[in-house]
């Protein structure tokens, strides 16, 4: 099956005791596509990606290439080729970059799989930096380069869908353009991405389809530059964020 | 005291000092991946030994019956989880897995034993078949009381595990009965070195500590499975979202901790007579050296497991009735002296 819908999402919905911090959020990921969800703080944007990952519990139903997984579970969606990587990126900090891709390729390797040197080696040709430091302890590297050993050890998976949770976050703007050259490229790769974002700007011009999730539901959703050019966006979203993009480039 | 009494004491305290090296790996390994304190870890040193005695003796281990038993209690919580969660593909392989560790194994060993001459056995094989009894208890011990806890804190995994310890000292009493065993050394020979005396077992006790150490470094450096035991103790998060299970670590970890608490028995049962509660003091004392490294570091777990041998051993020569007293004292100042020095560990990441 080369077409339709890598992930779908049916009436997800995640609740922290009594308060539903997600309620019935339907999303899709088109095989070969970029789709962002943005959304303000706490609008449950990691939450959701928590619950189809099988981080968290939650109602509804998640299909990953036309399989359901009625109880999203970690180990199995790594199994599936579903990866994420998470905004606090849960690196293993006193393990060298290199111990931390070769742990990437873990689940690969229990199925048999004995590539993880040519994956290395394709990740370091993403990210050079990460070669020249394979010997040092992940816990000293800067915040660029920590998100590019999360990006970089979720690779050594070789998914088919990645789940990329604020990958721009806390980093400086070169980084953060560096950051989204790479998820280009890995879509051309032919790898299916899902992309939470704050930075409204830069994932809907990465984007080809974006969904706007506020309290726990989405509110719109649309092609991603239809949603760029949509005036409730552009106020609530790109308004401010555009100004301070300017400066920042300035 | 004169040379030849200091060399002996040491070299008996250098000789349990090993063993005790041994039990606190184990606990530090055990409490890094799973953050439990595996008090049981002495139980499989006395199921070791006692097991080891048993076979010996020619009689069909009791703990047999106990793998048995132990592994279709295991296999009954798979099946039950499995029935829970149906309708996923890989619970069906899944499950034949665990029917072929929990119920296939332990029956076709059983019968092994059943059938084998155990008296007339070549000591190596004894040891072997005392590993494969008791070895595979580890991760069904973790499979029954741990898994289904693994998410609780620290304190109630703790709690489980002194329970977990209270049945295993019953069910030892049931199997091996009240009388201790005391089982053949490795090596009869002796080692004359200038004025000193030393025991064939005593090499061989240093030696397979050695080794094991040597070993469990070559696996937690360089083999990917070490190597995804170590990323769960640093981040067990982080190790899932790589498909590293926490409960595929844990029966990883007490699979290997079952594996040195028994090679620890057959090392021990030849020094000292073995009782079905005798693993408790021992362990405990792998315990002190343990907290000496601060439950998380590997070398001064062993230097003080190396500390605590030698303390005994010179204690029992001095004041004999007080050695297991000082040994225990041994870690207030410990706790006190970690409680000045040590600072609050920030969280990776």
């Amino acid at each position: 099956m080369t077409t339709g819908n890598i992930l779908e999402v049916k009436d997800l919905s995640v609740a922290y005791g009594k308060v539903e911090a997600v309620s019935k959020v339907s999303l899709s990921v088109p095989r070969g596509s970029i789709v962002t969800v943005i959304g303000p703080n706490g609008a449950g944007k990691t939450t959701t990606l928590s619950a189809i990952m099988g981080l968290r519990p939650s109602s509804g139903r998640v299909t990953v290439d036309g399989t359901v997984e009625t109880v999203p579970e970690v180990e199995r969606m790594v199994v599936r080729g579903v990866n994420l990587v998470p905004e606090k990126r849960e690196l293993f900090g006193s393990m060298t970059i290199e111990d931390n891709l070769l742990l990437g390729g873990f689940q690969r390797h229990r199925q048999g799989h004995r590539d993880q040197r040519d994956t290395m080696e394709e990740v370091y040709a993403l990210f050079p930096r990460l070669r020249e430091r394979r010997q040092q302890a992940a816990g000293t590297l800067s915040g660029g380069e920590r998100q590019m050993l999360a990006v970089g050890r979720a690779l050594m998976a070789k998914p088919t869908l990645l789940m990329l949770d604020e990958p721009s976050l806390g980093l400086a703007p070169l980084i953060v353009r560096e950051i989204f050259r790479i998820i280009a490229e890995l879509r051309r790769r032919g790898v299916s991405i899902l992309l939470v974002e704050q930075n409204a700007r830069a994932a809907l011009q990465a984007a080809d389809y974006a969904y706007v999730l506020e309290n726990g539901a989405v509110k719109i959703h649309g092609a991603a530059q239809d949603l760029a050019n949509d005036p409730r966006i552009i106020e609530s979203y790109l308004g401010l964020a555009s100004k301070h993009q300017e400066r920042l480039s300035a | 005291m004169d040379d030849t009494i200091f060399l002996l004491l040491a070299q008996d305290g250098i000789t349990n000092g090993a063993i005790y090296t041994l039990l606190a790996l184990a606990l530090v390994m055990v409490f890094a991946v799973t953050r439990i304190i595996f008090i049981p870890q002495g139980e499989f040193l006395a199921w070791g030994g006692l097991t080891m005695a048993a076979l010996e003796a020619g009689s069909f281990p009791g703990i047999a019956w106990i793998l048995l038993g132990t592994g279709a209690i295991a296999f009954a919580m798979d099946l039950y989880d499995a029935g829970r969660r149906a309708g996923r593909g890989r619970s069906a392989a899944h499950l034949a897995r665990s029917a072929a560790w929990n119920l296939g194994y332990p029956a076709v060993l059983a019968g092994v034993v059943w059938v084998l001459p155990l008296g007339a056995l070549p000591l190596a094989v004894k040891a072997a078949l005392t590993l494969a009894l008791v070895v595979p208890l580890g991760p069904m011990v973790y499979r029954i009381a741990f898994q289904p806890v693994a998410e609780a804190s620290v304190l109630v995994l703790l709690i489980v595990a002194v329970a977990l310890h209270l049945a295993m000292i019953g069910v030892g009493l049931l199997i091996f009965g009240p009388e201790g065993s005391r089982t053949s050394p490795f090596s009869d020979a002796m080692l004359d070195v200038g004025t000193m005396q030393i025991g064939g077992h005593t090499l061989a006790v240093i030696a397979a500590s050695a080794a094991l150490i040597a070993g469990l470094y070559l696996f937690f450096g360089r083999t990917l499975l070490g190597k995804a035991l170590r990323a769960t103790a640093v981040n067990r998060d982080g190790a899932r979202l790589m498909g590293i299970s926490p409960a595929f670590a844990g029966r990883l970890t007490f699979l290997l901790a079952a594996f040195i608490g028994t090679l620890s028995g057959l090392l021990f049962a030849p020094l000292t007579t073995v009782y079905y509660d005798s693993g408790f003091l021992v362990g405990l004392k792998g315990f002190v050296a343990a907290i000496i490294g601060g439950l998380g570091s590997y070398p001064l777990a062993a230097a003080g497991a190396v500390m605590v041998g030698l303390l005994e051993s010179f204690s029992s020569f001095w004041t004999s009735a007080f050695k297991d007293v000082l040994v225990f004292t041994l870690i207030i100042p410990v706790l006190l002296w970690r409680s000045i020095a040590s600072h609050h560990v920030e969280e990776d990441e």
